[in-house]
């Protein structure tokens, strides 16, 4: 009986040494994510509080928490896409300067430019169509007759225009 | 004599019109781009509820440990009937400092005469707005701005601002900075007395 309560007395300080050893190493962890890991993920997330800043050179205070907010992630092992997509969760698509494919950003920044390329390609066709159908109607005039003929077909051909310019 | 028979000649079916699916693709597609375009300047031209104007429902979901009327999720039109005064604030905000002691004794003068006060934390880190709940004893609902959209919909353009909104729904007042004891025991009575 004795026996089995030293040993879950050992246990448990083991336990607690394991704890304690694990402590330290998870605030090393923390503290081993270079400004240049969270810049690499903050340059595409823009700052709540200035319009169209990058959060990685925003000298906000705000700024500077989400940028802790991103070293504590990358700490617990988040993944680069992970943190975005809580920050778009939980900030909405605006700040992201990528925001993801979805909703109104979808319609927006993707399906809309390529409605109006397909427009714009669809109104060049009718055009140009316009105005082939137009060429073909339009009466294919014999070329005017020099007023003397010399028998030569291309000869005549080129006094007339000749002609023409003159009297133009 | 030799029998004529009159036939009637057949009637001719009217030519089918063609669908031009080009043409049904172009309309279709300037009709969307003018709804987006539509949809852009309604958004665009969106500005903060004045006072007199109805206030934009949304809905929140309340931090861990807060609630209204023992809901942890709620909205703006399920508190209708109750004066609200709807406080945005952030951890980070040096103004705010100014202001949170106020409403939260404003918050424990009022509760039982059924005002609601709600706090919502615009572009805030969560454990920041914990800790500064918590380093200023803050009783009343406070709830994260998730998404931006509460801040989106009062067009809010800084931390703090505060919308006293009456028991039908309409913003009564706007405050741009930190709210005063005095403004707080102004503004409540006149909404509960209406």
């Amino acid at each position: 009986m004795l026996q089995t309560v030293t040993k879950t007395k050992a246990l448990r300080w083991l336990l607690l040494a394991f704890l304690l050893l694990l402590l330290p190493a998870a605030t090393f962890a923390q503290q081993q994510i270079t400004d240049d890991q969270v810049n690499e993920i903050a340059k595409d997330v823009f700052c709540p509080v200035c319009e169209n800043t990058p959060l990685d050179v925003c000298p906000t205070v705000a700024c500077h928490d989400w940028r802790e907010l991103i070293r504590t992630k990358l700490a617990e092992g988040e993944s680069r896409e992970e943190i975005l997509d809580y920050f778009a969760r939980q900030y909405g698509d605006g700040v992201l300067s990528n925001p993801p494919r979805r909703g109104m950003s979808l319609i927006v920044l993707w399906i809309l430019p390529a409605l109006g390329v397909l427009l714009g390609l669809l109104l060049f066709s009718r055009v140009l169509r316009g105005l082939r159908a137009a060429a073909a109607e339009a009466p294919a005039s014999p070329p005017p007759r020099p007023k003397s003929s010399t028998g030569d077909p291309t000869l005549d051909d080129y006094i007339s225009r000749v002609e023409k310019e003159i009297e133009d | 004599m030799t029998d004529t028979i009159q036939t009637t000649p057949p009637a001719t079916e009217a030519p089918r019109r063609k669908i031009r699916w080009p043409m049904v693709v172009m309309w279709a597609a300037i009709l969307a781009l003018l709804a987006v375009l539509a949809w852009g300047l309604v958004n665009a031209n969106a500005s903060r509820p004045e006072a007199g104007q109805n206030a934009p429902t949304f809905n929140v979901e309340f931090f861990d440990g807060y609630e209204w009327d023992n809901r942890a999720v709620s909205s703006l039109s399920e508190m209708r009937g109750h004066p609200v005064v709807l406080n945005f604030w952030a951890s980070w905000c040096v103004e705010c400092r100014y202001e949170t002691d106020a409403i939260e004794q404003a918050w424990q003068r009022y509760r039982d005469q059924g005002v609601v006060f709600l706090g919502v934390a615009y572009a805030d880190v969560e454990p920041n707005s914990l800790a500064y709940m918590n380093e200023f004893n803050v009783t009343f609902p406070h709830a994260p701005d998730l998404g931006t959209a509460i801040s989106k919909k009062y067009e809010i353009t800084g931390v703090p601002e505060t919308f006293f909104i009456d028991k039908n729904g309409v913003v009564r007042h706007v405050q741009i900075g930190p709210v005063n004891q005095q403004m707080l025991d102004t503004l409540i009575p006149q909404m509960l007395a209406e």
